[in-house]
Order: structure tokens, then sequence, then C-alpha cells
């Protein structure tokens, strides 16, 4: 059991000062069982048996650990990538699902919702919904809708329904906000499945225990490739469960852990850099670091990937950085669709924007860095029209 | 005992039924707010002022929407505050907010500005028992009541601890969900209001989807009084002040047949 999770297991539900549960009191009941749930079942022989089972057998685990020689070439150091784009259906996201909707079912949950915003967390929550049999509500800003139409249709034919959402800056923070509100309506017989490292306790900790088997494996893997550890862990930040899963495999090591935020148009325009960036403040009920203006009105993100386009960040990543134990830098749009064209043409590997931001910084800084380890929590097919635009292809 | 509960108190002690709209600061505009508070406060026992917030997630379309057109306006939760001082209707005002504007500018600064802005109590919906001990100390320092708010949800062990924090009122939340007109007040706002009254003697006011006199008048048979949300926006949107002041008379109508 790593540092993090053990300090949040403390009633507090708090990493260091950041975290907590800040929601409305018709939540605090379902939060309090989802808790309680959650310590049985991670305790459980037979619930862990099950779990492995079905990443094993539906996901596809362990996903490959993969040295890319050619990117390695561009980025002037030894780059490995952790290919949860191998994943069963294309990124990270379908650990915490599948782990999320086998405890649903365990507390007797007869419905599933989730937000989402590349749809990538969408996709994999409709296929765990499916796989179980529950039916599944996906809320997904209207500009999300549009720029990932791909994932819209992937759920719809896994039989989600997919609520379009248009408030406020119609994206990723939109949409949370909006299942919160029907998980406020529905609490009694609705299980919300949150899609990062965020939200209220127990969800960080629940989502970060879910997805540190990408970080427990690659670390085994990396002993067993290179014969040691590597110098550097690089991986993208949205609301940080990636790389959080990533991180958590490496907190008593001695390696530098680097999370890279959406740098959007520029850290002086529209960005999602909430810990480079932001201040501290309470979104979507935990403590942590935000984009706000003076008056607390959280500000419309930017970022030409939909799952970093979020104003807002997992209470752990709030911690690792006040501490020091990870660093935090950011990657342009414009860096990124560079770095997505170079892993295509170099690796034939056609990443996610998302991670696309940890190769850009790679990319960019990576020189001389010895062995670095990258987590490549999806794959592009979402992105192509994306690209293709910006690009005018 | 705060300056709110004892003007709740001693209107119960007379019989009254109490009434607390619900306005949008800022709503309809800068301008016309302050006579739509004046123009509610009429026939309300004290009024219930939201602040603008980017996401007001315990919100339901009609508030929520009225919040994104103050903050197009400009309004933002402090400038609401800063345009209420001094509006000052015949009924007391309690600012409901949601947490981060309070958390941004500091617990002990946001309860000095809303008691110079004439605010006499609380309510931040986003803020369950377990993480308020900082505020209601704030709240307290400055005079300011604080209410809290039931779920259906909740449990009796809850109910009790809950309520022993409240120094206005018990917000008895009357449904699982949003703010919002409802056509039926639930059934389970009885039961609220039950566990309510186990736990406290403070006045218990029924609040969420209340959207007629009939409705009112149902609540307000169980419960100490009403608040009344989303009705009351939508009205001040749609007919302005006058509007919804003459739909409160009529609310206020039900109420003191009550009394009988
Ligand atoms: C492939 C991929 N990577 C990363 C993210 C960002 O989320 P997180 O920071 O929680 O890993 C997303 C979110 O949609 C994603 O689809």
């Amino acid at each position: 059991m790593t540092v993090a999770s053990d300090q949040v297991r403390q009633a507090t539900g708090r990493f260091g000062e950041f975290g907590g549960r800040y929601v409305p009191e018709a939540l605090m009941s379902a939060l309090i069982e989802l808790e309680q749930a959650w310590q049985e079942a991670r305790s459980d022989a037979a619930f862990g048996t099950r779990l492995d089972g079905l990443l094993a057998d539906v996901v596809g685990r362990p996903t490959p650990l993969y040295l890319a020689e050619r990117f390695s070439e561009r980025a002037g150091c030894r780059v490995l990538l952790k290919r949860e784009d191998l994943a069963h259906t294309g990124a990270h996201k379908i650990n915490n699902t599948l782990g999320q909707v086998l405890l649903a079912t365990r507390m007797g949950k007869r419905r599933i919702i989730a937000e989402t915003g590349a749809g990538q967390h969408g996709v994999a929550t409709a296929t765990a919904a499916a796989f179980f049999g529950l039916p599944c509500v996906v809320y997904m800003g209207a500009v999300d809708m549009a720029r990932q139409q791909l994932n819209v249709v992937r759920m719809r034919m896994l039989g989600a329904e997919v609520v379009g959402v248009e408030a406020g800056s119609a994206t990723l923070k939109d949409a949370i906000n909006e299942a919160l509100r029907d998980w406020v309506t529905n609490v009694e017989d609705t299980h919300y499945v949150i899609g990062s490292v965020v939200g209220p306790h127990p969800y960080p900790a629940l989502v970060g225990d879910l997805q540190a088997i990408i970080g427990t494996e690659a670390r085994a893997q990396v002993l067993e490739l290179e014969g040691g550890l590597p110098d550097e862990v690089v991986a993208c930040v949205g609301g940080g469960s990636n790389a959080i899963g990533l991180f958590r495999g490496f907190y008593d090591d001695d390696v530098r852990l680097i999370g890279v935020e959406a740098a959007g148009e520029g850290l002086d325009k529209r960005h999602g850099a909430s810990i480079t960036a932001g201040t501290q403040g309470v979104l979507h009920g935990a403590l942590s670091l935000v984009l706000q203006d003076d008056e607390g009105l959280i500000t419309h993100p930017h970022s030409i990937s939909a799952g970093l386009d979020y104003p807002g960040v997992g209470p752990e990543h709030a911690w690792l950085a006040s501490t020091g134990r990870a660093i935090y830098e950011s990657a342009t749009d414009e860096e990124a669709v560079k770095a997505f064209r170079v892993l295509a043409a170099t690796e034939g590997i056609v990443p996610a924007l998302e991670p696309a931001h940890a190769l850009a910084h790679v990319l960019r800084d990576g020189a001389g860095k010895g062995l670095v380890l990258v987590g490549l929590s999806g794959r592009g097919d979402k992105d192509v029209a994306a690209v293709a635009e910006s690009l005018a292809l | 005992m705060t300056k709110l509960l004892d003007h709740l108190l001693s209107l119960r002690a007379e019989g009254r039924k109490l009434l607390v709209p619900y306005l949008m600061a800022g709503v309809p505009q800068r301008d016309s707010y302050g006579p739509a508070l004046v123009a509610c406060s009429e026939d309300a026992d004290a009024v219930e002022v939201g602040l603008p917030y980017s996401d007001p997630l315990m919100d339901g379309p009609v508030i929520a929407s009225a919040g994104e057109r103050a903050i197009r306006d400009g309004i933002g939760p402090i400038e609401a505050l800063e345009l209420t001082a001094g509006l000052g209707g015949s009924a007391p005002l309690i600012a409901m907010t949601y947490y981060n504007p309070i958390y941004r500018v500091g617990e002990r600064a946001f309860c000095a500005r809303a008691s110079r802005a004439g605010v006499t109590g609380l309510i931040v919906p986003d803020l369950p028992l377990e993480e308020s001990a900082g505020i209601r100390n704030a709240a307290r320092e400055h005079g300011l009541a604080w209410i809290t708010l039931v779920a259906p949800t909740s449990p009796p062990h809850r109910v009790e601890a809950i309520a022993k924090t409240a120094t206005g009122f018990v917000y008895a939340v009357s449904t699982l969900g949003v703010t919002g007109a409802r056509d039926e007040l639930s059934a389970v706002a009885s039961k609220v209001v039950a566990r309510c009254r186990d736990a406290t003697d403070l006045p218990v006011l029924v609040g969420l989807g209340v959207s007629n006199p009939e409705q009112a008048g149902a609540a307000a048979s169980v419960a100490d009084g009403v608040v009344i949300g989303s009705a009351v926006v939508k009205l001040v949107l749609e007919r302005g002040a006058e509007g919804a002041a003459s739909f409160l008379a009529e609310v206020r109508g039900a109420l003191d047949a009550l009394q009988g």
C-alpha cells in the first residue's frame, strides 16, 4: 500500500489538506456507503480474484511495456511506453469502470451513470455496464460531443444513453455537474462511476486504487526489461487518473514523477493547467487546485484534448505538488499535435491527444534524461478528425 | 441566539407560518433586482438571496440559468453581496451560496462582507456537517445564523447532529433532486419534517419543489413554513417584481388560512 492511499484512508478523506467531501447532504449517505463498500471489497479475496479475472480476460492485462526506439532518437533519451492504448476500448479508463461497476453490483445498485470528456470514460463505462447488464446514462458536454463524435457513436452502440450538456463551457466540468444532479435525484438505486481521481471522498482514493495496476505492472516490467528503475515517469494530467495510476507504483522509489497538464493556447491565454496556474479551491466535491477568478467563479478552460479540458485536478495531485514529490509541467495544443504526429511517424502508434501532451514534454525536455517511462494512456482514433482539422489536412 | 432565529421564533409564537421566497441576486437585471427584492419582501418573513455561481450543482434549470444570466451581466457572488447592501426590504436577508466563493475570499472575510451587506443568515448547500466547522465559527462571530439542510436520505443520527449545529432554521429538503418546481409535493416531505422535529425545536421549513399556494399550504401544515425558489425566480423573470409579489401574496393567504 502506498503512502498516499494510506493517508487518505484515515477518516478525513484527505491527501494532506486536499480532498474532503464538499457535497449536498443528500449525497452524504451514499458516499459513506460507497466508502464502506470499497473498504470491504478491497479486502475481500473473492472480489479481488473476480476483478483480476476481468482485467485479464476483458481488458487484456497486463498491457505491454514497449521500448520506443525511433521515438527515443527524436527525444534524446530512452523512452518506454506503458501501452494503456492497447487496453480494451483503447484507454486506461476501463480499469476503473470495470472495478466500479463490479462494486456497484455488489452494492445492489441497478443503474449506472457517468460523465465523459473525451468519450473514453463514457465508452469504458458503457462497456462495463453492458457487460454486467445494467442501464447506463452518460453526460457529455455539447462541445465534446462534436469533437469526439466517434466515441458518441460507440457509446450508443454499446446501449448507453448519451445526454448532451449545454451549460457553462459545455465540456467535462459541466458534464460532471449534470451527472451529480442526476445522482442527487436518483442516488438510492444509481451508482455514479466518476472517471478520474476527482470528486468527493472516496472517489479520488477509489479511482486511484483501481488505476494503480498501471504502475504496479509498469514497475515490474521495467525492472525485468531494463534491470533497473526509470529515471523519470511522465504522464498527462486531466483529472489525473492515468498519472496517479502510474505514479503510485513509484512513490517510494528514487524516481522523478512528472505530470503534464494542458497549456492549451498558452499559459497566458486559455488553458487547462490547474496545478501550474491554478489556486486552491473547491470543485466537484473536493478541495484541490482550480482555475478560478477572484470571486471564486470557476473559469472556462481550454485544451484541444477533451480529456484535459478541465479546470480542476484530483486532490492527490495537488498534494503531490505541494510536497514536491511530483512536479508538473505543461504542453500546448500545438506541441501536443506535433508529438501526436511524431509518435505516429516514428512508431506507427497513433496516440490520443491527452498522452500526446506527455510525449510533447519528453520531446521538448527529454534530452539526456536517461530512462524515461511515459504513460501512453490511450489511442487516438477518436482524435483523428480534430488533428486533421487543426492541421488543415 | 441569532437575530434571525429570534425573529422567526417570535413569528412562530404568534402562530404565523413562515414564508421565505428565494431570489437570484442581480436578476432580472442589476437595476431591477432591488425593486424585486423589496416587492418580494412584502409578504415574506425572510428572503433568501442566491449568489450567482458558475457551477450550481444543486440547482435545476430555472435557478441555474438565472445565475448564468447574472454572471453574464458581470455579477459574481461577491459583487452580488455589494449589490444587495442597503437594498433592505422589510424582511431579513439570508444568503445562499456555494462554498467555493466563501473559500476563495476566506470564511471570516466572507462573513464580514455578508454582514456588512445586511445579511443575517447563511445557507451553503454543498457544505455538509463534516466540513462546516470553520464557517459556523465565522458566522457566529459575525452574528450570522447558520441554516442547515436535511435530506430525505439523512438517517436519524445525522439529522440529530445536523440540527444541533443550526442557529437559524432547519431546511427540510422535501425530495431527492435539484431545485425546480414540482407538480406534486412529495410524500417524503412530511417524513423529513418529522425527523427534524424529533431532533430540534428550531423552526423547520420545507423547500425544494414548492411551486404553488396549495403545496405551500400542505407543506406548512406539517412544517413551520416554506422556502419557494424556482417558482419565484421564474415569475420575477417572466412577470417582474409585481408578478412575483402577487404570487407571494396568494401564498401568504394560503399560509394564513392554516391558522384558522
Ligand atoms: C486517453 C486519455 N488519457 C488521459 C485522459 C485524462 O484523464 P486522466 O487525467 O484522469 O487520466 C483521458 C480522459 O478522457 C483519456 O481519454
